[in-house]
């Protein structure tokens, strides 16, 4: 167990990361009790969008320098999208059964991805992603990858500046309001459609500064990133409670930590030998969901349905 | 003078299914009008229908004579009606006091807004005591008291008040009652959607029976509780 502060570090950036992409899951379903199935896709044309916008840059800008307009560039493509998936896709069936919502969302997903696949110059391939040089950072019992220096300052800043939004503005209390009780929010005199275009737009802004962090954590983007990192955040999402901002993140974490923890040390207890490593991840990702699942189905920060009407 | 508020042959279907077929009803001025009528008498639709939670089939309302049945929910707070809905639908997880600043969502006079909060806490003690408490740990009788008092903070010019004594006990309703008497007294407008005959009508300016989607009588409230048929059919009487 002597590596046990570098897997805590891993599983703790991963975290950091899925949770960020889980609140776009949280919040939209707070609002509309749909789950966005589209929201990984979303996630990932952040990435290209922030590579486009890199790439629009006069070549050997410093990454410094071009970081924020990636992060801006990315914010704008995944809020566009997210925005024009909920005013022509979700709002029409806003009324339709639930299974119909639902399926769009799955839809839309796939149409997303194979939109990025066809039109995107070069995009049938992984394309690369810039990335900051240098060697890992000693810090004592572990080293921290420089490209994840981003995602530690990011993620934490984005998770505050929601916070105080959702807690402090007048805005983050309609949307509260509309959480609680949509109809009745109409009635204090809440444009519920507005406060559900915000919810879109914020969990899409933070689903692409998590694709930034991605891309420079990996050094690529490619059409398909999304499909794993959303289903990981939707998993982190209903861990800690689906529609509890503060869940999403303490899911991320746990499930990030969780995953890397099991990856390092699973095939250490005797007998399971054969079941640890990287290519069993996913696996353990998904068994802790499932275990919560089984204990407390409402997640680990939720409440009870009965409390919710 | 036109009335406040002047419903005309509204009708009002969920689907195919029409659950008010054709009301007509005025609201004047300073008055306590109460819609009365068994379950499934189409006063909850109706009231929904005047805030804009629901859309009519067909009909008119006039509201200070302007047409409101095409303005969105969200607008006609500030149009000057404010509706406390059936069962009350307070926001649970929000504090009694945030609760009550929701009433006053589309308001930007922050004096005037402190103000009524103020106010609301005269009217109900209990919320005083408990402005910082989460409004889902309130009693019903409480949460009805928020309920009425989240609505006042808009300064309606139409108070709706639907069902405020459902499920409550002798007592509170009492309460609830009297602070309806109050109200009026003090110049506000209200309609009220009840099942409990007998405590709406005694203080109603004007009342309407409705049975099924229509609107089967009307008149003072003092002629409704004196009137036959009500009494055999909403009083519990023989």
């Amino acid at each position: 167990m002597h590596e046990l502060p570098q897997n805590l570090a891993n599983g703790l950036m991963l975290g950091l990361m899925y949770g960020l992409i889980a609140i776009g899951y949280t919040m939209v379903y707070g609002i509309v009790q749909l789950i966005n199935f589209a929201h990984g896709e979303i996630f990932m044309i952040g990435g290209f969008g922030a590579l486009t916008a890199y790439a629009a840059l006069p070549h050997g800008t410093s990454l410094w320098l071009a970081l924020p307009v990636m992060i801006i560039g990315g914010v704008i493509a995944s809020v566009l999208t997210a925005t024009a998936a909920e005013r022509f896709a979700y709002r029409p069936l806003r009324t339709a059964p639930r299974l119909a919502p639902l399926i769009t969302a799955i839809g839309l997903s796939i149409a997303l991805q194979q939109v990025v696949w066809a039109f995107y110059p070069n995009a049938k391939k992984a394309l690369s992603f810039p990335q900051f040089a240098g060697d890992p950072i000693g810090l004592g019992s572990f080293h921290l990858q420089r490209n994840d220096l981003f995602l530690l300052v990011a993620a934490p800043l984005c998770m505050l500046v929601l916070a105080a939004f959702v807690r402090l503005t007048r805005t983050g209390r309609a949307m509260q309001a509309t959480a609680q009780d949509p109809d009745t929010a109409k009635l204090m005199g809440i444009d519920t459609d507005r406060i559900i275009v915000v919810a879109f737009a914020l969990g899409a802004g933070f689903a692409a500064v998590a694709a930034v962090a991605h891309g420079l954590r990996y050094g690529q983007v490619d059409f398909a990133m999304g499909f794993l990192a959303g289903l990981k955040a939707f998993t982190a999402a209903v861990l800690g409670g689906i529609g509890n901002i503060y869940g999403a993140m303490l899911g991320g974490l746990v499930l990030g930590v969780a995953e890397s923890l099991a990856t390092a040390y699973v095939q250490d207890v005797p007998g399971m030998h054969q079941l640890g490593g990287g290519a069993w991840a996913n696996v353990w990702a998904f068994v802790l969901l499932i275990v919560v699942l089984l204990v407390r189905p409402q997640g680990l920060l939720g409440e009870r349905v009965a409390d919710r009407v | 003078m036109t009335a406040l508020l002047e419903v005309e042959d509204l009708r009002v279907a969920y689907g195919k299914i029409e659950a008010v077929k054709g009301v007509s009803f005025t609201v004047e001025q300073g008055e306590v009008t109460t819609l009365i009528g068994t379950n499934g008498a189409g006063k909850t639709t109706t009231l929904r229908t005047l805030s804009g939670l629901l859309r009519p089939t067909s009909g008119k309302i006039l509201f200070e004579g302007e047409p409101i049945d095409a303005v969105p929910a969200h607008r006609i707070v500030a149009r000057g009606l404010a509706h406390s809905p059936e069962g009350r639908h307070i926001f649970p997880r929000m504090t009694i006091e945030e609760n009550l600043l929701l009433g006053a969502f589309l308001r930007r006079d922050a004096a005037g807004i402190a103000e009524d909060v103020e106010r609301a806490c005269t009217l109900f003690p209990i919320l005083a005591e408990r402005r910082k408490q989460a409004a889902g740990t309130l009693s019903g009788g409480e949460q009805q008291m928020l309920a009425m008092g989240r609505a006042l903070m808009s300064r309606p010019r139409l108070l709706m008040l639907d069902e405020p004594s459902m499920g409550l006990s002798p007592l509170m309703m009492q309460k609830i009652m009297a602070t309806i008497v109050e109200l009026r007294a003090a110049g506000t407008t209200i309609l009220l959607v009840e099942q409990n005959a007998q405590a709406a009508l005694s203080l109603s300016d004007r009342a309407y029976v409705m049975t099924t989607g229509r609107i089967t009588l009307s008149g003072t409230g003092a002629d409704l509780l004196h009137d036959e048929s009500v009494r055999r059919q909403y009083l519990g009487e023989d």
